[in-house]
């Protein structure tokens, strides 16, 4: 059986390949837009803190011998705490001004630390091993699923979901919420509004590095990787909606399989083809598929 | 006191005394004529950018490494030489300004490395216009010694032509007939396919198909599939950098490298040594240059990794040979004025660690051996970067263009 042309077996494998790219672009769109929804701060230095991961598990390796596995938890506290300390040093000042400062400050500090990691180690890149409980890979009848590709899709989307519960579910959410709502009325309530943004953002850089290191065994450790990526996922949270946490997880998703699908069809296309849906979503639905008109 | 002054005239002779002879004998010898007095080279690279790794600092070394090792040669002897360097940011623009600048106000003679295609044909151009010398070793357009060739360019490491040539050819040997190719979507990936693609049907294999990905596509597992469904023996990467380890590294993880072979056409030891010989084993490609190959390559290679930790690339070694080149020819030619150098290269033969009998022919191409290399297994690579097996040696006559066939309007038909 066929589908315009292509087998429906190897339809099946790109699809999956589709869900394992649209995993990360889930979860680099939903650390954007808990960051934009809680700090109103377009953060442009996702890609770079998402690059900082992948560095961070591939120093902890080679500098400490440190594995995969707490790599995974270390990277991500330590690139938290660097993103806490610039909210507390630099975004603070910004939160009253438009959203074109945070964009900028953002941006000039992604170059900033582009520059450095370049400077430092050269731009051919890392190597970093695929954990040796993953290493090879499963026949799924469709096609051979490499065992690490799999526990990318589970453990973001574990991550995703998790995140989602935590923000529109619990108490510690809600206050979030109130938080940025209005801040100075749950201030009066006795909580701290400034640590709980400090922390949320910390937070939100916290989930670019961890898909950092999840990153590092399969694409090539460059202190410009993050680059490559963070247009097309702001595109994401543009589409989604800006600052809508589950738009941005299902439109990660989506968009992946859909990318996957334009490398079946029209390879050269695959790059554009989210800036096409972008388009034609804010024609349709200016303020994304998922989010509220204010 | 009159013996006080005695002293220290018979002091002062003592102390000028190795000078003067030495004057004497430069002079004797005929010290090329300088036209500003000093001989200034340039290189002119990319020092931040993605290919920093390939040329950078690297090559700005290996340029020092040359003049050092000249006036060490000639002990002393030697003219004024100066270095310069300078960022060209992987962009035409800025590097042919860059050149214009260098060639206006601060009269370099020569500039050298220019990696990325696009600089150089812009910089071969101005070098033209103002009558210096480009001796390009880190381009790879064919361009350079064919519709765009001028007198006062030699293109001298490696081009698309030699790396499909080598690499095609040698796979398409030992039976890898069908072909499926990974192509960037821009002119540089377009030409090297048509080039291995010419190559491999010229030996009785076959096309059977290709993928264009966009420039910098970071996931690549989704046309590797497309790669391992045509069941083609042999997967082509006519890409470079970033593209080319991604692709090789999902390669490995979808376990394409099991049922297909991987030829990867620009890779540079840079590449492998980022993606460590775990993920690279078994891949073949073709180099201008090994560190590793003859004896002295290996002290040149230590030398440098001295200085900078890494081992030079193709491109830094081919920085190394063209200075030197250019500095001998100066002195054989007796002047730095460009025609006449270029006269003087192209009668030279090129014997250093770089070239055995390489030479420099009408259409600016120098004409060397080149190496087909297969990528070790982990356990047989016995120290830090032993990385290849030199699995044939590329005869100079087969591995470039022949002259017959070039579009360069200098060679009289």
């Amino acid at each position: 059986m066929e589908i315009f042309g292509v087998p429906l077996q190897a339809m099946f494998g790109q699809l999956l390949l589709g869900l394992v790219n649209g995993s990360f672009y889930a979860m680099l769109s939903l650390g954007l837009a808990v960051i934009f929804g809680l700090l109103n701060i377009i953060n442009f230095t996702h890609g770079a803190v998402y690059m900082m991961g992948a560095y961070g598990a591939y120093i902890l390796m080679s500098a400490f011998g440190i594995g995969y596995w707490p790599a995974l938890v270390l990277a991500p506290l330590a690139v938290g705490v660097v993103g806490m300390v610039i909210e507390r040093t630099m975004l603070r000042w910004l939160y009253k001004l438009d959203h074109l400062y945070g964009l900028l400050l953002t941006f000039g500090l992604t170059l900033v630390l582009e520059g450095l990691f370049r400077s430092v180690y050269g731009v051919s890149g890392q190597p970093y091993p695929v954990p040796d409980l993953l290493r090879g890979a499963t026949d799924v009848g469709f096609m051979t699923l490499p065992n690490y590709r799999a526990w990318v899709v589970v453990a973001s989307l574990g991550v995703c979901l998790a995140t989602w519960y935590v923000i529109e579910r619990t108490r510690l959410g809600a206050y979030l919420r109130a938080g940025t709502e209005n801040p100075r009325l749950v201030q009066a309530f006795g909580i701290n509004v400034p640590l709980m943004i400090t922390l949320t953002y910390g937070f939100g850089v916290a989930l670019a590095a961890f898909a950092g290191v999840l990153a590092a065994p399969v694409i090539q450790v460059n202190p410009l990787m993050g680059s490559n990526l963070i247009i097309v996922v702001f595109a994401v949270v543009v589409i989604g909606g800006m600052g809508s946490i589950l738009g941005s997880i299902v439109t990660g998703l989506g968009l992946g399989i859909i990318e996957g699908l334009t490398k079946v069809y029209y390879p050269e296309a695959s790059s554009t083809v989210v800036f096409v849906i972008m388009a034609l979503v804010l024609m349709v639905r200016p303020a994304g598929l998922f989010g509220r008109e204010k | 006191m009159k013996r006080k002054l005695i002293s220290i005239l018979v002091g002062m002779a003592l102390a000028t005394a190795p000078l003067t002879p030495v004057f004497a004998q430069a002079k004797a010898a005929g010290a090329p004529k300088l036209s500003d007095g000093v001989v200034r080279i340039g290189v002119l690279t990319d020092m931040s950018g993605l290919y920093s790794d390939l040329g950078g600092a690297g090559s700005v070394l290996a340029a020092k490494m040359a003049i050092d090792d000249f006036k060490a040669a000639e002990k002393g002897k030697a003219f004024p030489i100066e270095l310069v360097s300078a960022d060209h940011q992987n962009k035409a623009d800025v590097g042919a300004q860059k050149a214009r600048e260098w060639y206006d106000t601060q009269g370099v003679d020569m500039v050298t490395d220019v990696l990325n295609s696009a600089v150089a044909l812009a910089v071969t151009k101005v070098t033209a216009e103002k009558k210096r010398i480009m001796i390009d070793t880190g381009a790879a357009s064919t361009r350079l010694t064919n519709e765009d060739c001028t007198p006062y360019t030699v293109h001298y490491v490696y081009d698309t032509y030699a790396l499909a040539n080598g690499t095609g050819n040698a796979i398409v040997k030992q039976g890898g007939k069908t072909w499926f190719f990974l192509t960037a979507d821009y002119a540089f990936g377009h030409s090297l396919e048509a080039d291995t693609s010419n190559v491999v049907k010229a030996g009785g294999g076959q096309v059977l198909g290709a993928v264009r990905h966009p420039l910098n596509a970071s996931d690549f597992s989704s046309f590797l599939l497309q790669a391992q469904a045509s069941k083609a023996q042999v997967v082509g990467l006519a890409n470079a950098g970033g593209d080319t380890i991604n692709s090789i590294k999902a390669a490995n993880e979808f376990g394409l490298t099991k049922t297909q072979t991987l030829a990867g056409l620009l890779v540079f030891i840079t590449d492998i040594h980022s993606l460590t010989l775990q993920v690279a084993q078994g891949m073949m490609l073709t180099d201008g240059w090994y560190w590793d190959q003859n004896d002295d390559a290996r002290k040149f290679g230590k030398r440098y990794f001295e200085q900078i930790k890494k081992m030079p690339s193709m491109n830094q070694a081919g920085v190394y040979s063209a200075v030197t080149t250019y500095l001998k020819a100066i002195q054989a030619a007796g002047t730095d004025n460009s025609e006449a150098v270029m006269a003087q290269m192209k009668k030279m033969k090129i014997n250093d660690m770089f070239a055995k009998n390489g030479y420099i022919r009408a259409d600016g191409r120098m004409v060397h051996d080149m190496y087909l290399m297969q990528v070790k297994k982990p356990a047989d690579s016995k120290y830090p970067w032993d990385y290849f097996t030199v699995k044939a040696t590329i005869p100079a006559e087969e591995a470039f263009q022949p002259l017959a066939k070039s579009t360069c309007p200098l060679i009289k038909k």
